[in-house]
């Protein structure tokens, strides 16, 4: 038998590992793998989820029973010291010494520090690895204890810096990146592109600092700030170093294997190394003169090793290998194919909308036959379409313009994902052809997205390609006739839509009975829970009071959960619209109660910090000042934003804070698949965003103009144009069908937006239902929404008048003490939660 | 914040030295849960009518430390029962205490026993 030793078990490491086991000669070899880092390999790619949710199991590649159960030694927390080529042995940090008789260098790379002086000073990080992240996360806590907004820089504009400010952003600090080029991922970005990025940056709060050479850092101990220039230097409490990868070469070096100029292990196409049995892959292998940092690469290198450790002299690295990216960063969109930057004299084509803070161009050969890279910024769904086309060299449109230009009424330039011929690699990172997704469905390995990814593994990598794996799935189930099957969860074989109709034509009005003659004979869920608590209160009219413990946790209490476990109180303001007398009362029991009070993104007043036990107390005091509740816990209706309108403004067509009142009112309390906004303006300067609500009217010459299905949140999307000119009552009419019409069809937890993207036929099948009444349900969804506007009662007064409801608000069963493990610190005169550690 | 766990260890059935008496089994809601209080413990106990069965584990989440696991809706995960936490739904065996969708420490369970339409905690002090 022979050993194979593989040095570092990366994401590369990894692979090699995966792979060889999937080979039939695998039981001739041993395999030794040793890791430096305390766990087995995890997935780098996605290590920015760990800000997050702190959970390093969910990363891993595998566990380490996996390495077991495939006879793999797999060895962590231990460096390897030293290689003799001539004994073919290797030496560890602690002595110990292995044979090989191949072996794999996959030692990836480290983080490149720059050597700007004070780089050592406490405050100073790097992003790689989830111990980089721990020590991240802790000074951030630390600093942020002291109670005053700090601010962090990332040293770095690159796709990982990138990454870093939004997860700096996320954790409450002010980040700025500071890039020493003109320009933000300079590698994949053009100027222009990377304008319209740094909009959008600077839109979350990101401040860019470009064409920054950083001299210094300042501060004694720990930084305190970046000198740029003599007359320029800007406060920071830390900084993030994500200024480029180094290879980890180190090893190769002390056996005398070459390494290139400026680091790297060089290797042959073979991915040998200068020694015939000595291999290199993933991000320490030098080949073509490049290192290549990204996992697709580093994947395809690892099945190249395992081919020609196993005998197969032809396989070899391709010469021209992809460098695609797309940023994985939620709420925006940039992403870079072939030679985005026109480096070989193509023909670009430019596409730019900065209304709507779009930035797209591709680059094609001169005869306008094929492409040979793009750029898309601001609207990317198109990417993983181009990057197909570019890659599989398919043929484009006459006008290639036409790639890029925006759709004209919903007609696809693109063409299906079912046009891509079957070898088109769909998923570079695991290199899963369209043929195999399909195939698996076809063979019926697979029956559904989850399946088809457990199969054959596209999609676990960079994620990219996730959208067209899905797209594949559903249009191949299709074609076999299939239906793509959604149910709620394991307790249920019923999707939303089939148990709204159970429960509406049998009557039920209770969890259990659903559960007892529909259910899978389980005992229920998280997610079926408050799914039926919420089709019972459209259903019946019920309020959250009814069947209290299968509502969301929130709806539970009437009031949102916060970051110490008490709870906000909302009270509706309907329109915005509020009288002194109402604020002075809000003023008054926010202060009885030490409550922090702040205004919301949805005109009205959020008073935070009451513990569960003082709930029913402010409520009352709030009911008897005429407030009631704002529902501000459910998926229900949240508020309708208004402008002042003609009422006041010098430029009002219509009253547009009577009618935001009027609709507040009247969509108030129902429970919906998700939260429900409005938004009336009085004129289309548009001072409501009402095109950024679920429903959005704006005051023109003869009427209101009706915009459905928009939303803010992380996928922004303006509501659609749905009717024109139309006057209250047909607005009220229209509403009321689309509201309901949503509410008996949508997925649990799909907001308008996302409800309206997917439904067949789209805007136009949405007019001919709720204008033409195509399937004559018009009437119906009038009358339902009738009864659920008749039936409306406030829940707060229901519970703060029933002594039975009330006790559900202790915090303790046999005690009136309340919970001592609360503590607030204070803030700008307020206070707020003491920070999580 | 170690200092709140180190609070918490799973008592077994044959450890209990003290029955306490909590309440009475009409202060729980059915298939839900709710706080007692034992000296300077936490208890969340879960009514999981269903099965007829009562469960109680610490009501502090390990997660963020919070005293919150009480107000967690019930259900059951491929049968085992289980809570999931109000604040990002973490869930949690109640047989056993693990964390089903994590790797955080599992969680303290304690014996429940009803007597007389009244519930009892089993407790080790
Ligand atoms: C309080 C408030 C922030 C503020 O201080 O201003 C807020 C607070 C929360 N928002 Fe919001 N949102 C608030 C206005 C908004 C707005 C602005 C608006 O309404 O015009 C938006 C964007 C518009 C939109 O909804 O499309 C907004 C988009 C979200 C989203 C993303 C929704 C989406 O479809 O993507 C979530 C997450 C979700 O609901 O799943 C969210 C979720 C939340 C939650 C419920 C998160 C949570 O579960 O704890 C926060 C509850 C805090 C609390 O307990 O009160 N919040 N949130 C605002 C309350 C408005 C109100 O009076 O009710
Ligand atoms: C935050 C972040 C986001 C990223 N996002 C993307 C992305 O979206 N798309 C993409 O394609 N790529 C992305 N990457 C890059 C990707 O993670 C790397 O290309 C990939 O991890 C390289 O794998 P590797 O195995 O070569 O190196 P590594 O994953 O670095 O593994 C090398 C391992 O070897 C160990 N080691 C080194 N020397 C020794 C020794 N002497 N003895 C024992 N062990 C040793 C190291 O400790 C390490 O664990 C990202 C990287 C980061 C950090
Ligand atoms: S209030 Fe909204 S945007 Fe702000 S942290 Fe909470 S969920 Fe995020
Ligand atoms: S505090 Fe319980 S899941 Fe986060």
């Amino acid at each position: 038998m022979k050993t194979i030793i593989v040095v570092g078990n990366g994401m590369v490491g990894y692979k090699f590992c995966e792979k060889f086991v999937n080979q039939s000669q695998n039981k001739e070899f041993k395999i030794i793998v040793f890791g430096e880092e305390p766990r087995p390999a995890y997935d780098r790619v996605h290590l920015s989820e760990y800000f997050e949710n702190k959970d390093a199991k969910a990363l891993e590649m595998a566990p380490r029973s996996w390495y077991e159960e495939n006879n793999i030694e797999l060895i962590t927390n231990v460096r390897v010291t030293d290689v003799s080529r001539n004994s073919k042995t290797v030496t560890t940090a602690k002595d110990a010494k292995y044979s090989y008789d191949y072996l794999v260098l996959a030692t990836g790379s480290s983080a490149f520090v720059p050597p700007i002086k004070g780089i050592e000073k406490e405050g100073v990080f790097v992003y790689r690895t989830i111990e980089d992240l721990d020590a991240t996360m802790n000074y951030v806590a630390k600093i942020k204890s002291e109670g005053i907004q700090k601010k962090a820089a990332i040293l770095g504009g690159g796709l990982l810096g990138l990454e870093a400010a939004k997860a700096l952003i996320d954790m409450g600090l002010e980040t700025a990146v500071v890039e020493f080029a003109p320009r933000l991922m300079p590698r994949q970005l053009n100027n222009d592109a990377s304008k319209s990025l740094q909009i959008k940056l600077e839109a979350l709060g990101i401040e860019i600092l470009l064409n920054k050479a950083t001299q210094q850092l300042t501060g004694d101990n720990f930084i305190t700030g970046m000198q740029f220039s003599e007359e320029e230097t800007v406060p920071f409490d830390m900084l993030l170093v994500s200024a480029g990868i180094r290879p980890r070469d180190e090893l190769a070096k002390t056996c005398n294997l070459e390494v290139g100029k400026r680091g790297g292990i060089l290797v042959s196409n073979d991915m040998r190394t200068s020694d015939d049995a000595i291999f290199a892959i993933g991000e320490c292998a030098l080949l073509n003169s490049m290192i290549y940092g990204l996992v697709a690469p580093g994947y395809d290198m690892a099945e190249i090793a395992v081919s020609q450790i196993l005998g197969d002299k032809e396989a070899t690295m391709p010469t021209a290998i992809d460098m695609s990216t797309k940023l994985k960063l939620s709420g925006i969109d940039v992403a870079s194919f072939g030679d985005a930057l026109n480096e070989n004299d193509g023909l670009e084509i430019v596409y730019e909308n900065a209304f709507e803070g779009v930035y797209k161009s591709i680059i094609v050969n001169k005869e306008g036959t094929s492409l040979l890279g793009g750029i898309m910024v601001g609207d990317a769904s198109d990417y993983s379409m181009l990057h197909q086309i570019f890659l599989n060299g398919m043929k484009i449109p006459e006008n290639p313009a036409q790639l890029i230009l925006p759709a004209i009424d919903g007609a696809a330039t693109l063409g299906d994902v079912m046009d891509l011929p079957s070898d088109a690699q769909v998923c570079s990172c695991e290199s899963v052809t369209k043929g195999q997704i399909c195939g698996v469905i076809e063979n019926g390995e697979a029956m559904d997205l989850a399946d088809v990814v457990s199969c054959t593994k596209a999609g676990t990598g960079c994620g990219g390609c996730k959208p067209m794996v899905a797209d594949l799935t559903t249009a191949t189930l299709k074609s076999l006739g299939i239906t793509v099957k959604d149910t709620v969860c394991d307790h249920f074989d019923f999707n939303r839509q089939d148990l709204y109709k159970i429960i509406e034509v049998k009557g039920y009005t209770t969890f259990n009975e659903v559960l007892d003659n529909h259910g899978n004979g389980g005992h229920g869920c998280e997610l079926c829970k408050p799914l039926i608590a919420s089709l019972m209160a459209t259903i019946h009219a019920d309020t959250a009071n009814k069947e209290y413990a299968i509502q969301d946790s929130n709806d539970r209490f009437l009031a949102n959960i916060q970051r110490n476990g008490t709870y906000s109180v909302v009270p509706r303001v309907p329109g915005g619209e509020i009288t002194p007398d109402k604020l002075i009362a809000l003023g008054q029991i926010a202060k009885k109660y030490d409550l922090y009070t702040k205004v919301t993104g949805g005109v009205r007043i959020d008073l935070f910090g009451a513990t569960l036990n003082q709930l029913p107390l402010i409520w009352k005091e709030l009911i008897a000042h005429g407030f009631e509740s704002g529902h501000a816990y459910g998926k229900s209706l949240r508020t309708v934003k208004t402008c002042v309108g003609s009422t006041w403004c010098r430029y009002g067509m219509a009253e547009s804070v009577s009618f935001g009142i009027e609709l507040e009112n009247r969509y108030r309390g129902i429970r919906a698949p998700h939260k429900i906004k409005g938004g009336v303006s009085g004129c289309i300067r548009e001072c409501a965003e009402a095109r950024g609500k679920d429903f959005g009217l704006i005051a023109v010459e003869g009427g209101w103009n009706l915009y459905l299905g928009g939303n803010g949140g992380a996928n922004p999307r303006h509501a659609e144009l749905f009717a024109e000119q139309i006057d209250n009552e047909t607005v009220v009419k229209y509403l009321d069908r689309y509201l309901m019409f949503y509410m008996r069809t949508a997925k649990p937890l799909q907001r308008t937006a996302a409800w309206q993207e997917r439904l067949e036929g789209g805007l136009d099948y949405l007019k001919e239902v709720i204008i033409d009444d195509k399937l004559g349900i018009a009437q119906d969804l009038e009358t339902e929404m009738q009864t659920l506007v008749n039936k409306f009662e406030c829940e707060w007064t229901q519970a703060v008048n029933d002594p039975e409801v009330m006790k559900r608000f202790n915090h303790f069963v046999n005690s009136d003490e309340e919970d001592d493990n609360i503590a607030f610190v204070s803030l700008r005169d307020q206070k707020m939660p003491q920070p999580w550690v | 914040m170690q200092e709140i766990l180190d609070n918490y260890k799973s008592v077994l059935d044959k450890d209990v030295k003290i029955w306490f008496k909590a309440a009475s089994v009409k202060d729980f809601p059915t298939d839900g849960g709710a706080c007692v209080k034992y000296k300077d413990k936490q208890i969340a106990v879960f009514n999981f009518a269903r099965i007829n069965k009562w469960y109680a584990c610490q009501n502090v989440c390990p997660h963020k430390m919070e005293m919150v696991l009480s107000r967690g809706m019930i259900g059951d995960d491929k049968g085992l029962p289980k809570v999931a936490c109000p604040l990002h739904k973490k869930t949690f065996s109640l047989e056993n205490g693990e964390n089903l969708n994590g790797d955080l420490e599992a969680i303290a369970t304690y014996p429940v026993k009803i007597e007389a339409e009244n519930v009892y905690i089993g407790f080790q002090e």
